[in-house]
């Protein structure tokens, strides 16, 4: 059941991308960030995948697009997930939101954007949420220090 | 002396719409939403016309914090996620471990998580149930319910050392096998269990304050609930039969036999029904492990991730070194990336892991219910009074440790 859809979606996008693999029983879709609205509305629309799972990111500070923006969806249909990666440069680290297909990626996005300063071309709303206003840094880039604080209130003495 | 704070969060809006709307902020800390959430509403009268949602008020960067401890030092902190149904956080992290590292659990082990995996169901759901029942002032409710969860907390207690936070699971197993007499008692806790559960329907079913309160409040459509990435009770709430102990059977589900009970209109009564539904399901699935149970080994024999047995330690240098490896530099976990998720009891809880081989994670990402029912909640508010903030919040069931990570 699942070999089948992912054979039908790896042959189908194939012209739009690159590399597709299986990994754990996920399908794998890896592509430059200009193809993701495109790739997600035809997974959405065509292939039927309906719920958008997880937004987040990987840091690779040595490597060249520095960060990897994962996502994963399921199908309530096909009962399958599969992960789309994208690599973004750290001097410009935006991709497309898709606030405008999946409601659910509102808060996602914005905690993607809190932890590793991803900015989401399109999301109205992408103000703190795990973290407060005014917070600078992103804490999950490896380039912040876990020890550093930003205390609100003043420590008592 | 008094100083200003600077606000930590922005309301998306602080004008009123017309005249007669005014803008209240309710939360973080409410006597009536048990869990740490800010809610800022516009009122027209006793009506929410919008809403902004705030979470983060519990943020204490665990997954800043999993990026620099082994694999095995992380299951005391995925205990806290969830700290209603901490084993199905255990159960679901060693999951994805152990997917990463090829290994395959024991029998007996797949199938004593399956049975501790429902029996936490069983707790989360008398707590979130009897939570919401108090707070519409059902106080007898509450107690009946909360009792039966204190015999399941007693209970793991004797298994795990615990009453909440449990770090019982082991990558590659589990922390010790079940005491004697531990399935005898089990076996009582059932039967005590479907004695109170009748009562709670015999009070609750049918009882007008309560249909009152909560038939037809916080209403959503199953293409509404997908859109916002519900899943668990509260998307299988509106009809949906979405779970994934059937849909992409794990651990021992494959072999059970279970219905998925669904709602109807996917309102707060529905959500109560669905649970408490969902508690018997779990009753008769423990029932059946409870035969199923087959006797061997809990853990498996792989020196990557099982440390080797005490007596072992002290007289030969290969399993001192075998322990010392596993505790100073972490199971060693090939490169690789892996996404494994549980039907937690409040929907799909995952976990992603990046590994760049070694003893420690990459990146570790939870994905958690909570968070993403935050992002939803508006519309489970939005249109109805005030005053029914406090079921449709019950009903959603929000977990702080889990949602703000």
């Amino acid at each position: 059941m699942s070999a089948q859809v992912f054979d039908v979606v790896q042959q189908q996008l194939a012209p739009v991308t690159g590399e597709c693999s299986l990994s754990h029983g996920t399908l794998v879709i890896a592509f430059p960030p200009p193809a993701l609205l495109d790739i997600v509305r035809r997974l959405k629309n065509e292939f039927k995948f309906d719920l958008l799972l997880d937004v987040t990111a990987v840091d690779w500070p040595e490597q060249a697009p520095r960060f990897e923006v994962v996502y994963h969806f399921y199908s309530t249909t096909h009962r399958v997930r599969v992960r789309l990666k994208t690599r973004v440069l750290a001097t410009d680290p935006t991709v497309d939101s898709l606030v405008p297909l999946f409601g659910s990626a509102n808060f996602m996005e914005r905690e993607c954007h809190d932890m590793y300063g991803i900015d989401f071309r399109g999301n109205p709303d992408l103000r703190p949420i795990l973290l407060y206003e005014g917070f600078v840094g992103h804490p999950l880039r490896k380039d912040y220090p876990k020890q550093q604080e930003q205390p609100l209130v003043p420590f008592r003495t | 002396m008094l100083t200003t704070l600077p606000n930590p969060v922005r309301p998306a809006f602080e004008q009123t719409e017309h005249d007669g709307e005014v803008i209240v902020n309710i939360g973080p800390s409410h006597p009536a939403t048990h869990g740490t959430i800010q809610v800022i509403a516009a009122l027209d009268g006793e009506k929410i016309n919008r809403v902004d949602v705030h979470c983060g008020y519990l943020h204490r960067g665990f997954e800043k914090e999993c990026e620099s401890h082994t694999w095995h030092n992380l299951i005391p902190y995925v205990d806290r996620l969830n700290y209603c149904s901490g084993l199905i956080n255990n159960f679901a992290y060693c999951d994805a471990v152990e997917a990463l590292m090829g290994v395959e659990i024991t029998p007996r082990c797949r199938y004593l998580r399956t049975l501790l995996s429902e029996y936490s169901r069983l707790a989360d759901h008398l707590t979130c149930i009897a939570a919401s029942l108090m707070e519409l002032g059902a106080m007898t409710a509450f107690l009946y319910l909360v009792m039966i969860r204190d015999y399941v907390y007693e209970h793991l207690a004797a298994l795990t050392g615990a009453r909440v936070t449990y770090t019982y699971g082991r990558i590659g197993g589990l922390a010790r096998d079940l005491p004697d007499g531990w399935l005898k008692r089990l076996d009582e806790i059932l039967t005590e269990y479907e004695k109170f559960i009748g009562r709670i329907h015999g009070l609750m079913d049918r009882n007008r304050i309560f249909i009152d309160r909560t038939r037809n409040i916080g209403v959503i459509s199953s293409a509404d609930a997908v859109n916002w990435g519900f899943t668990g009770p509260i998307l299988r709430s509106t009809g949906l039969p979405c779970d994934l102990r059937k849909d992409a059977p794990y651990l021992a589900y494959a072999e059970l036999d279970f219905d998925v009970p669904v709602g109807i209109n996917g309102d707060n009564y529905d959500r109560y029904y669905v649970r408490m539904r969902e508690m018997d399901e779990s009753v008769y699935m423990i029932r059946q492990l409870i035969e199923m149970l087959p006797d061997g080994p809990i853990n498996v024999d792989d020196r990557r991730c099982t440390l080797p047995e005490k007596h072992l330690v002290y007289t030969e240098i290969e399993s001192l070194i075998n322990h010392f490896k596993l505790i100073m530099e972490g199971p060693a976990a090939p490169a690789g990336e892996v996404y494994a998720a549980h039907e937690a009891p409040n929907g799909e809880l995952g976990f992603y892991l990046v590994s760049t081989s070694g003893g420690t994670p990459y990146k570790l990402h939870v994905r958690s219910p909570s968070f993403v029912h935050m992002g939803g909640l508006h519309r489970l508010l939005e249109g109805y009074q005030l005053a029914d903030m406090i079921p449709t919040f019950g009903s959603v069931n929000m977990i702080g440790g889990e949602c703000d990570r």
